[in-house]
């Protein structure tokens, strides 16, 4: 008995005197700096033959993964289009999934932050995530570029060091529903405008700018309604709206519900003429496709792709080619150009070693996203900020044609 | 002679048919094109291939075990035969989707029969060289099944023991490694077991090895020990018991050290579904009250949490520990709220009444109407870390240890309220309502403290989550979660207290540490559901008593199995 | 048994119930008043909101008829039936693209329709069929909480598989020109599509609805529902009448899904979840194991989620009433079980141990 108990305190104490130990060794960042590269967080050194390990922090699972899907494919693309290495070295992928929400968003940088061999980090989708999951993997020195967090506080300049090494390719919703306030306004000359949210934070934060936007410029805002994303029933939200009379709806939500509320509001009676508006997340062919003959002369706010004609549609080839159907959702193109703004940054860092080898330091790397300016990109001009929007914060309007992809442009400001 | 065979050869046809027909299954929905860039054994086999070969070996162990079954013991001598025919006829379906793909553009409906996939099935080569090849491969994996099925049972648990060995260490090599790293093991000595993601030859084999060796110890000296402790005289045997457990406490709180951040957040989370496992198996397991909205309370506790300490809502920040009992207290009324409309209801018209309040709680917080104090979409941010002295409990290393302290004393509570007067009386309703009131229970007294008091163990969790996390959102509160919870208890086995702890082991961790298979979790997930259920429908790690009931109900089942598996028509 | 229940004394319990359903009643009622007292919608906006409950009402019916039959003979709930009609529409909307193309769909839509139908109802039905095989045969003695497991794992199991079979997007599903446009009869009026919902639903319900009555099937399914082991001693084949169970309320759910695609226009792999659970809300508040009961509940449920938000909820100043509606949905089911514990045609069920 007595051997039991004392087997036992002993085998205590060990697992102390263990657990001191292992606290003390510095933990994951194994790689001694090489001597001629320095970095204030931390050199990745990446061997004769390694990988340059890029991940992804995306939605590609559950009821909201054609928006992370979509983004993945885009980085796959990027990362064809550099022919699959980046200095000599193969590019790997790879990745966890967000989950849209908060603690998806942090088991998915907790995951990531174990690995101490990623050097960058695309995601995340949802801003939800981002908040809870963006501070882990700022601190594990990741540079972390979002295809498609647009929520304002993230790029504000209080966002404080939790945020450090973080930007986005997608544009900040404060530009994007302000845009199209504006259109309504004065490009159109509505007064009376109604908007719908899905009970999205990026929706629910673009309404909000918008209906903001459309009061100051002296209009009337009538109706602020919200439906769930997986709903399909949309005449009864639409028929209260309608009473109300409103000359525009925006809703600034997703495909699904979008193509729904796009369908059935031209057999509403009140709405048959009454303008109706979305934003980037339908800005897809699969939404005029899903929502039929009803989306005929419809606006869409999205990315000015104008200039970029060529270089989409040359994207949308290899979509097409790789994976057997058009994009799945909106920020394909924004993900595709984070990936590229990494790459280029990184080639712009990286010390090369005579055997190869790849130093790539962590902080050196944030810098030179940050310096980024002038990249042309799917998605435009892109400049980043000291706070870290790199989009271009070009917002077109958009036409829908049905069986024309892409629509035409019809406004932008200035 | 030969008609006996081929009677007994039929059931391990149609078994390998199933097999293909499964392994066609996980080829169109995309698991193998996934997986196939996922090595095992770095080189020599990645995990697309594994998942094919896997069912192929568990076809050819069926098969064998059909086999021997149908011709009651006269099979023994074509059970191997039979076992390779089923792996060979498992291979069928897939050679079948190649040819019929090299003619047809199936990829026009199924996406995923692509080009890369014939690769993968034909080993790269042509058709004509890789279908027999592929065909061959399965009849070979499938005689190691049937092998399997046919050795002793201590050398086929000791083979499979080692096999799943080498694929676990192979799945988790990266996070492995990482941990070997943090103990200090030199990353040199590593690199010769294990590459980036994967085993390589040696680490597969000591692996392998390792495996098969515990198994093999373990299975002959556990009856030993086992006959010892038994022997001992009672105080002693409680000695030794205080000793493990205090062994077992002193792993559990070293974990977290060893593990590093991400498997102590995966740590974490088994923790809070533990501490809601614990409060709805007290009212499902125990009261036998059915509820499938329990995310309300965990929704509740975290909002609440959000609420009192956010400086975000401008109410009265308090720190956490001023907030929890507050949260608590404010989880368990709304238990006893819920409790009271659904008194007089029963059975399943109870699950999707308790489903709907779990909705309309989750609609609420992040309704525009009730946006001045949850927040709305965007819900509430900032929420203060718990501070414990001078330490900051940041992240999940150390919110770990306050997880732990919630499970000890909810489990605490919970051992001390199944024995009790008020446990008995749940269980007692649980039989039967009628006869529990005749004897004088007061149903709405017992039913109220149910609901209450698992609603508080929840609101714990949902408490402990919203300080982790640092933010809440309604999108965090969805029906999967009440789902898993009560999946979790019935996996663990129902009314059991230790069964929540391996339920939430399965269906928790599994899946979080599976985070990498994004796509094919929630599949995955599925499958192991059903799978589970069907093995061993009382559960993991069952209660006493049900143990008991169910063996006794499960009697009349052997002559219909008989039946099933003698009668010819099997087929269909 | 049921003497028990009317001898009982009122107790606290019942007051605390009543107080509860009062309060829920008495927010519908002030709520409802001040809305029509606010005169901001006209009776057309009233009709307009019937109507489209009606019509989404009939799919969640449709879908309901499967839970409850299942429900009704295995007092199982069977959570993968959503799973069951989505895999239906899904399968349909291929060879419905492949109609479009062919210019079929435009020309003979009626014939299209019932093509689509058809495949529909036969891809539902081996789905059912294999589910029940392969799921729940086993399990058929277990305890009652064991298919229910079993069944939500079989509901994430068939959506990711065919998520993994037909891709995650979310299809357009093809519209025949003839459904579209409007019927009206003075502030009355209905879309087409409406119509042919609504009427498909009610001829379907009916079928069955003799189908269970008349035939010697349904009364072989009637005489297992009520008692398993003399059904089988009465030589009914029990297994056989399970598996035509699922097959009859799958083929239902097979038709729900091609009228379902044809109201909204889009598939996915996810489009059975939400309608699944709300057909299971409509066969509870109809009372589960009820024929007519299920489409009773299935429109009441459409009625309730169109008009409620509007009627019970402007009045009171609350935004964005919409977002609300399941919880709407919900709480009305909340009110109905108070006052019918088992649903509005609910047999009682004191004794028996639902």
């Amino acid at each position: 008995m007595r051997k039991w108990m004392l087997l036992a305190a002993l085998l205590v104490v060990a697992a102390l005197l263990v657990s001191a130990c292992a606290q003390r060794q510095p933990a994951g960042e194994a790689p001694p700096p090489a001597p001629q590269v320095t970095d204030d967080i931390g050199v990745l050194k990446i061997g004769p033959g390694e990988p340059v390990r890029l991940a992804y922090a995306l939605v590609v699972a559950g009821p909201d993964e054609t928006l992370g899907i979509d983004s993945r494919r885009g980085i796959e693309v990027a990362i064809d289009d550099m022919g699959g290495k980046l200095l000599g070295h193969p590019i790997e992928l790879v990745g966890e999934d967000e989950g849209c929400n908060p603690e998806g968003g942090q088991a998915a940088a907790l995951k990531l932050a174990a690995d101490s061999r990623i050097v960058a980090v695309i995601g995340t989708n949802c801003s939800s995530a981002a908040r809870a999951g963006v501070p882990t993997l700022s601190k594990a020195g990741f540079t972390i570029i979002s295809p498609s967090n647009t929520a304002p506080f993230l790029t504000a300049p209080d966002r404080g060091p939790d945020f450090d090494g973080y930007f986005r390719t997608a544009h900040n919703d404060k530009v994007q529903g302000a845009v199209a306030a504006q259109f309504a306004y004065k490009f159109l000359g509505l007064r009376r405008a109604a908007t719908i949210h899905d009970g999205s934070p990026y929706a629910e934060s673009l309404q909000q700018v918008f209906a903001d936007e459309f009061r100051r410029l002296g209009g009337t805002v009538t109706n602020q309604e919200a439906v769930g994303p997986e709903d399909t029933e949309m005449r009864p939200v639409l028929t209260r709206i309608a009473a109300n009379k409103p000359e525009i709806i925006y809703y600034p939500i997703f495909i699904a519900a979008g193509a729904n509320i796009t369908s059935q509001a031209r057999t509403v009676s009140g709405l048959e003429n009454t303008v109706l508006m979305g934003a980037d997340g339908m800005f897809s062919p699969d939404f005029v496709d899903a929502a039929g003959s009803a989306a005929e002369g419809m606006y869409l706010s999205s990315p000015d792709f104008e200039a970029f004609g060529a270089a989409y549609s040359d994207f949308l080839a290899k979509h097409q080619k790789k994976y057997g159907e058009k994009p799945l959702s909106a920020f394909h193109a924004h993900a595709y150009d984070a990936a590229m703004i990494i790459f280029k940054a990184i080639e712009k860092v990286a010390v090369q070693g005579p055997d190869g080898t790849l130093y790539i330091g962590r902080k050196a790397l944030r810098d030179a996203v940050a310096a980024t300016g002038n990249h042309a990109g799917l998605t435009g001009n892109l400049n980043c900020d000291p706070y870290g929007d790199c989009s271009d914060p070009k917002i077109a309007v958009y036409q829908v044609k049905v069986g024309e992809w892409p629509p035409k442009k019809v406004w932008s400001p200035e | 002679m030969g008609e006996r065979f081929r009677a007994a050869l039929r059931p391990a046809v149609v078994v390998g048919l199933v097999g293909g027909v499964m392994a066609l299954l996980l080829s169109l929905v995309g698991m193998v094109n996934a997986f196939a860039g996922r090595p095992i054994i770095t080189g020599v086999l990645s995990m697309g291939h594994t998942l094919l070969f896997l069912t192929a070996l568990v076809t050819g162990m069926i098969a064998a075990r059909r086999v021997l079954h149908a011709s009651r013991g006269a099979g023994r001598p074509v059970a191997l035969p039979g076992a390779a025919l089923a792996g060979l006829a498992s291979g069928f379906p897939l050679a079948v989707l190649v040819l019929v793909g090299q003619v047809v553009n199936l990829r026009a409906v199924l996406q995923n029969a692509n080009p890369v996939l014939y690769g993968l099935l034909t080993f790269g080569r042509d058709p004509g060289a890789g279908l027999p090849q592929l065909v061959l491969a399965g009849a070979l994996v499938g005689s190691l099944g049937g092998a399997l099925t046919l050795l002793p049972g201590r050398v086929s648990q000791a083979v499979v023991a080692g096999l799943g060995t080498m694929l676990l260490t192979g799945l988790f090599a990266e996070l492995l490694q990482g941990i070997l790293w943090d103990l200090g093991v030199p990353a040199a000595t590593t690199r010769l077991f294990m590459v980036q993601k994967g085993l390589t030859v040696a680490g597969a084999l000591v692996t392998g090895a390792a495996g098969a060796l515990v198994q093999a110890v373990w299975a002959s000296q556990t009856p030993k020990v086992r006959r010892r402790l038994d022997a001992l005289p009672p105080e002693r045997r409680r000695r030794v018991n205080v000793a493990l457990a205090a062994v077992g406490l002193a792993i559990v709180l070293w974990l977290p050290q060893v593990l590093g951040s991400f498997l102590s957040y995966v740590l974490v989370l088994v923790g809070l579904y533990v501490l809601m496992g614990l409060g709805l198996n007290l009212e499902v397991g125990w009261a036998g009250l059915l509820d499938l909205g329990f995310v309300a309370f965990f929704a509740i506790g975290a909002y609440t949490l959000a609420i009192l300490t956010s400086p975000e809502t401008g109410w009265l920040a308090l720190t956490f520990w001023q907030a929890l009992p507050v949260a608590v207290l404010v989880a368990l009324i709304a238990g006893v709220i819920l409790g009271v409309p659904v008194l007089g209801i029963r059975g399943d018209y109870l699950a999707i009444a308790t489903l709907g309040f779990g909705e309309i709680v989750r609609l609420l917080v992040g309704s525009d109407w009730l946006r001045p104090l949850t927040g709305g979409s965007q819900g509430i941010a900032h929420i203060p870390r718990p501070v414990l002295g001078n330490i900051a409990l940041i992240g999940p290393q150390q919110i770990y240890y306050l997880v732990v302290a919630g499970c000890i004393i909810v489990w605490f509570v919970a051992t001390r309220l199944r024995n009790s007067r008020l446990g008995r009386a749940w269980m007692a309703m649980r039989e039967d309502e009628d006869v529990a009131q005749a004897m004088g229970i007061n149903l709405v007294q017992t039913k109220l403290l149910a609901y209450g008091l698992g609603a508080g163990f929840a609101g714990v969790a949902g408490a402990i989550f919203a300080a982790m996390i640092g933010s809440v959102f309604p999108h965090s509160f969805q029906l999967i979660i009440s789902i898993n919870v009560l999946a979790l208890i019935i996996v663990g086995g129902m009314g059991s207290i230790p069964g929540v702890f391996v339920g939430a082991l399965f269906l928790v961790a599994m899946p979080e540490l599976l985070r990498e298979f994004t796509e094919y979790r929630l599949f995955m997930y599925g499958g192991l559901l059903i799978a589970m259920m069907l093995l061993r429908p009382q559960g993991l790690w069952p209660e006493p008593t049900v143990r008991l009931e169910l063996a006794e109900s499960e009697e009349p089942e052997v002559p219909a199995r008989v039946t099933a598996a003698t009668s010819p028509g099997q087929g269909d | 048994m049921p003497g028990i229940r009317v001898a009982r004394r009122i107790t606290g319990t019942d007051v605390a119930i009543w107080v509860t359903g009062a309060v829920l009643i008495t927010i519908v009622v002030v709520g409802s008043v001040s809305t029509l007292a606010s005169g901001r919608y006209t009776v057309r906006h009233w009709v307009d909101f019937l109507v489209a409950g009606l019509a989404n009402g009939s799919v969640y019916a449709l879908i309901a008829l499967g839970y409850t039959l299942v429900y009704g003979i295995l007092r199982m709930i069977n959570f993968a039936h959503g799973e069951v009609f989505m895999s239906g529409a899904f399968t349909s909307y291929f060879l419905a693209r492949s109609l479009e193309q062919s210019g079929m769909l435009n020309a003979r839509p009626v014939v299209s329709i019932l093509l689509l139908m058809a495949l529909s109802m036969a891809t539902s039905t081996t789905v059912a069929v294999l589910l029940e095989r392969v799921a729940y045969r086993p399990l058929r003695r277990a305890p009652r909480l064991v298919p229910l497991i079993t069944a939500i794992g079989a509901s994430f199991f068939l959506q990711y598989t065919f998520r993994g079979l037909y891709g995650s997007g979310v299809r357009g599903y093809p519209q025949p020109a003839i459904l579209d446009g409007e019927w009206g009869v003075g502030a009355m009026r209905i879309l087409r599509e409406q119509v042919l919902v609504i009427i498909a639903a009610a001829l379907m319900m009916v079928l069955l609805y003799r189908f269970v009555q008349r035939t010697r099937t349904g009364k072989a399914m009637r005489a297992v529902a009520e008692d398993k082991e003399v059904a089988a001693l009465m030589g009914i084949d029990v297994d056989r009448v399970i598996v035509i169970t699922f097959a009859v309320g799958a083929m239902m759910a097979g038709v729900a899904g091609v009228l379902y695609a044809l109201m909204f226009g889009q598939v996915r792999f996810f489009m059975g979840f939400l309608p699944g659970i709300k057909a299971f809300t409509a066969a509870v508040l109809g009372g589960i194991g009820n024929v007519p009961g299920a489409m009773l509940g299935g429109i009441f449920l459409g009625l309730v989620e169109s008009v409620g938000p509007t009627l019970f909820l402007d009045g009171l100043g609350i935004p964005a009433p919409n977002q609300l509606k399941d919880a709407i949905a919900f709480s009305m089911l909340v009110l109905v079980l108070i006052f019918r514990p088992t649903g509005i045609l609910g047999e009682r069920l004191a004794g028996k141990k639902a």
